[in-house]
């Protein structure tokens, strides 16, 4: 186990933190201010990298595939709310999480057949082609650091517009009691909309930056999507603050966990043993980290809903 | 387990306190509530009466300070073991089972003390003890011939004495009553006082209530909680007549 | 004691069982007569259809029993199934085909599993839960996944449905089939007593108004913890029947995607109704096979079908025939 070896993994573990926390960013916000559950979440993820292959196709240009694929996806999110979600707001979860999850049966298939079942591939944009050296021996991708670099800007600026904003300020107040932010006038599904508008560009964009380094593939959001439950159960339904802390650490668990376990298993037990039973503990540790977050604390590590 | 005799309080809070957030809700309440004794809490809206029962009853934890029930420290204990101990409480804003009948909304409350709840066979609507136990609290409440009827379908008068009805079935050392008279009318509000001067006595209850006149006509003592301060304790005569209670509270309850 | 009686329950009672049961009894006695239609009119299929139906059942009443009577919104049902199927399969792996063995160690391992889980999801509320019952159920589904002397991602093939006490009872397709008969029945007679019992009313007053059950003297949590684990070993039982209805086990058994079509059954049946278990696994697994007979990609019309049940049929078939039931009356 060599230190650059580790070190690779740490990036990988921040690149993977750091998109899960733009898609779990959106799903804790929904799901603080609205209360609403949107297991279509991962699809919004699925249909931003669709639409940046399917822009790229038309105008050959990675940036303004970007930017068209990232309207796009805000008008087919908004389309949905206006469809389907808005009437699903006052409704229990259990209609919430049927509704929703007809609309991933939908999209999954929707896009097989649109572009086919087979895997689509998106070229990384040139300037930021190949690898660069970090130090002596350590080589890492140019395009991962790119999207590291992206969502934690993309991190700061939502702290800063949270935080110091009056439309941040309302969505946390939202998150907190928004019947009471109703109450005292805010137009309420404006914020909604906003809320969810935001949310959904975010899931967008992640899909987007990703598309250049993984196949595009119908129900690729679906597993990122639970881990992105995962991380905003154990940051705290409603906080963004612990959505990024939880998406940071799930990132790193799970990498370094898939990529060491066998090692450090073999350190415990013979390499047979190891091997048989490495990979199999490495997906389950997010999930006993995620048990022992909660039986601690039931509401997660930030929750916003004081009691 | 020490012998009670009757000096012994039923229920003792020593400094009470709770906040929400840097607002002070419960501010150092000690208070000792007499076995058999009917005993008011009143206080204008906003002082704490609601949260301090809600301490009382298990559902919210004080930030600090005791609850003796029984003379057993029941500080920690979750509202069902308090339940199981004794304590029975109505609820201001109604809580009771719409999709039952009343009927069963009061069984259920007998079924909670008549042995283990984990039987998985044999329709708990048939058990004729349980029944009979329920029935006999929906009479004491008065609204007997109501029995069958599903409970959301009952008018807020009815649903008010449900909650007694619920209370009484659990045979309560103490009960809590958090504003039982509210939003009804002057007959039924007669009938509710009626009720609870035959129970006084037999069981020790502690009332949060406004209305005035069901307060000096059933309380043995009255407490006066303003602003989550405990302001005093005494019988009627003298709250009625102290100076710091009238001009805080009483001066517009009374004409 | 005052004129009203305790008499009239009774009578209402009578009634509203005779009513109850009439449902239940038709769709036993269709899944009953199934076989003889299938020799009748020459389409043997429909035996493997019926089963598959039935053992789906299991876990869909089971899966009710949570949803509809305890109000705990589970979305990793399928986790149980795969467990129980895999508990046959390992076993079978390892030279054990005894049904005397392998049932009881699925339905174990089902409820040992919602035990461990069930402690930590159920100190959750509300939407929490419904998450960590998924990202549990993904858990399980990864570790399948990861068990490569098991046939990992491909799955397991079973060398031969399994034998009670010895003799190869269940062998031939028709006696699986009455078999899952009689495990459905039992299933379901089961659950069905358990609604009306001590236990089964605590629940669903639980589910209704939780602050109330406490207050009365129920601490709801625990038993909301037995109901679950209950619900798995029936979804256990559910998984060693569908190992020995397709001789395989795969990791797909306890998909996510699994467990979101279990829950859709509950919804498309009715929910709370026990009998909407029945009805939505066969209305479900019928639209499947008639929609994907149409398109390969059969989903993009289910998907709006569910929106739309969601919104504007919201008690599934039963809440539907309810509502046709008081038109009729009403003409």
């Amino acid at each position: 186990m060599s230190t650059t070896l580790f070190l690779v993994q740490i990036l990988n573990g921040l690149q993977l933190g750091v998109l899960l926390f733009l898609i779990a960013a959106g799903l804790t916000l929904v799901f603080g201010v609205m209360d609403f559950i949107n297991l279509a979440h991962g699809v919004q993820y699925m249909l931003g990298a669709y639409l940046a292959v399917a822009f790229y196709g038309l105008v050959g240009n990675f940036f303004f595939a970007l930017v068209l694929a990232l309207a796009a996806s805000l008008l087919f999110g908004l389309l949905l709310e206006f469809l389907v979600f808005r009437h699903l707001y006052d409704r229990d979860h259990l209609d919430q999480v049927i509704a929703t999850f007809g609309i991933i049966l939908f999209l999954n298939h929707a896009v097989r057949v649109v572009w086919g079942a087979a895997p689509l591939t998106l070229p990384v944009p040139e300037f930021f082609t190949g690898s660069i050296v970090l130090m002596s021996g350590l080589l890492y991708p140019v395009w991962r650091l790119v999207i590291i670099a992206s969502g934690l800007a993309i991190a700061a600026g939502l702290y800063v517009l949270v935080t110091y904003t009056r439309i941040g300020m309302l969505v946390r107040a939202g998150a907190t009691n928004a019947r009471m932010v109703s109450a005292l006038g805010v137009n309420i599904e404006r914020l909604f909309m906003i809320v969810f508008g935001f949310g959904t560009m975010l899931a967008g964009f992640a899909g987007i930056m990703i598309a250049p380094i993984i196949s595009v593939e119908p129900g690729m959001g679906d597993n990122i999507l639970i881990l992105a439950f995962v991380v905003i159960v154990i940051g705290g339904i409603g906080s963004i603050r612990g959505a990024f802390i939880a998406a940071l650490l799930i990132g790193l668990v799970d990498t370094l966990g898939r990529s060491f376990s066998v090692d450090i298993l073999r350190l415990l037990m013979g390499p047979s043993p190891a091997r048989m039973t490495g990979p199999a503990i490495a997906s389950m540790l997010i999930y006993v980290l995620m048990a022992v977050v909660l039986y601690v604390r039931p509401a997660g590590l930030f929750p916003t809903r004081g009691r | 387990m020490l012998e009670r005799t009757s000096s012994d309080p039923v229920l003792r809070l020593e400094g009470l306190r709770k906040n929400f957030g840097s607002l002070t809700v419960t501010d150092d309440v000690t208070l000792d509530i007499m076995p058999g004794e009917m005993h008011a809490i009143i206080g204008p809206n906003g002082a704490g009466k609601t949260t301090l029962i809600n301490q009382i009853s298990g559902i919210i934890p004080p930030d600090g300070g005791r609850i003796v029930f029984g003379g057993n420290d029941v500080t920690a204990l979750p509202p069902d073991a308090r339940a199981l101990s004794g304590l029975a409480r109505s609820f201001q804003i109604t809580s009771i089972l719409p999709g039952f009948s009343v009927l069963e909304n009061v069984a259920l409350a007998v079924q909670a003390r008549d042995g283990s709840s984990f039987r998985f066979f044999g329709r708990a609507a048939d058990e004729t003890v349980l029944n009979a136990e329920a029935m006999t609290a929906l009479e004491q409440a008065g609204i007997a011939e109501r029995a069958h009827a599903r409970a959301g379908e009952l008018s807020h008068g009815e649903k008010r004495a449900l909650e007694l009805a619920i209370a009484l079935a659990m045979k309560p050392v103490l009960l809590l009553l958090d504003e039982p008279m509210a939003g009804i009318g002057r007959e039924e509000t007669e009938r509710q006082v009626e009720l609870l001067l035959r129970l006084k006595g037999q069981v020790t209850m502690v009332l949060v209530e406004h209305d005035m006149a069901a307060v000096f006509a059933l309380a043995d003592r009255i407490s006066v909680l303003i602003r989550g301060r405990l302001l005093m304790t005494g019988n009627p005569a003298d709250v009625r007549a102290d100076p710091q209670v009238v001009a805080a509270y009483l001066g517009e309850q009374l004409e | 004691m005052s004129g009203v009686t305790l008499a009239a329950p009774k009578a209402k009672h009578a009634v509203a069982v005779r009513r109850d049961i009439i449902l239940p009894a038709l769709i036993f006695a269709i899944f009953a007569l199934l076989p003889a239609i299938a020799a009748l009119t020459a389409k043997q299929y429909l035996i493997d259809v019926g089963a598959r139906m039935m053992v789906f059942a299991v876990a869909a009443v089971a899966l009710d029993l949570l949803v509809g009577y305890a109000g705990l919104i589970s979305f990793g049902h399928a986790a149980f199934i795969g467990l129980g199927a895999y508990a046959v399969g390992i076993l079978s792996a390892h030279g054990i085909g005894e049904a005397l063995v392998a049932l009881p160690a699925a339905i174990l391992v089902s409820m040992l599993f919602a035990w461990l889980t069930g402690i930590v999801c159920l100190r959750t509320r509300g939407a929490y839960f419904i998450m960590i019952t998924l990202a549990f159920g993904q858990m399980i589904y990864f570790i399948a996944t990861s068990l490569a002397p098991y046939g990992g991602d491909n799955g397991l093939t079973i060398a031969a449905r399994s034998t009670i006490a010895g003799w190869p009872l269940i062998k031939s397709d028709r006696a699986f089939y009455y078999f899952t008969l009689l495990c459905l029945l039992a299933t379901y007679v089961f659950c069905r007593a358990l609604v009306g019992s001590r236990f089964g009313r605590v629940l669903r007053g639980g589910k209704e108004n939780s602050v109330r059950m406490a207050t009365i003297g129920f601490n709801v949590r625990r038993f909301q913890l037995v109901a679950y684990i209950i619900a798995g070993g029936l979804g256990g039982f559910s998984g060693f029947l569908l190992a020995n209805l397709t001789e395989f086990v795969a990791p797909a058994y306890m998909s996510w995607q699994q467990s979101g079509e279990l829950i859709v059954m509950v919804i498309l049946g009715g929910v709370g109704t026990l009998d909407g278990g029945l009805l939505g696994s066969a209305a479900y697994l019928i639209a499947e096979e008639w929609l994907s007979g149409i398109t390969e990609n059969w989903k993009v019309i289910f998907g709006p079908v569910l929106v739309l049940v969601v919104l504007f049929a919201r008690g599934g078939l039963i809440g539907l025939g309810s509502w046709l039931r008081r038109r009729v009356a009403h003409a």
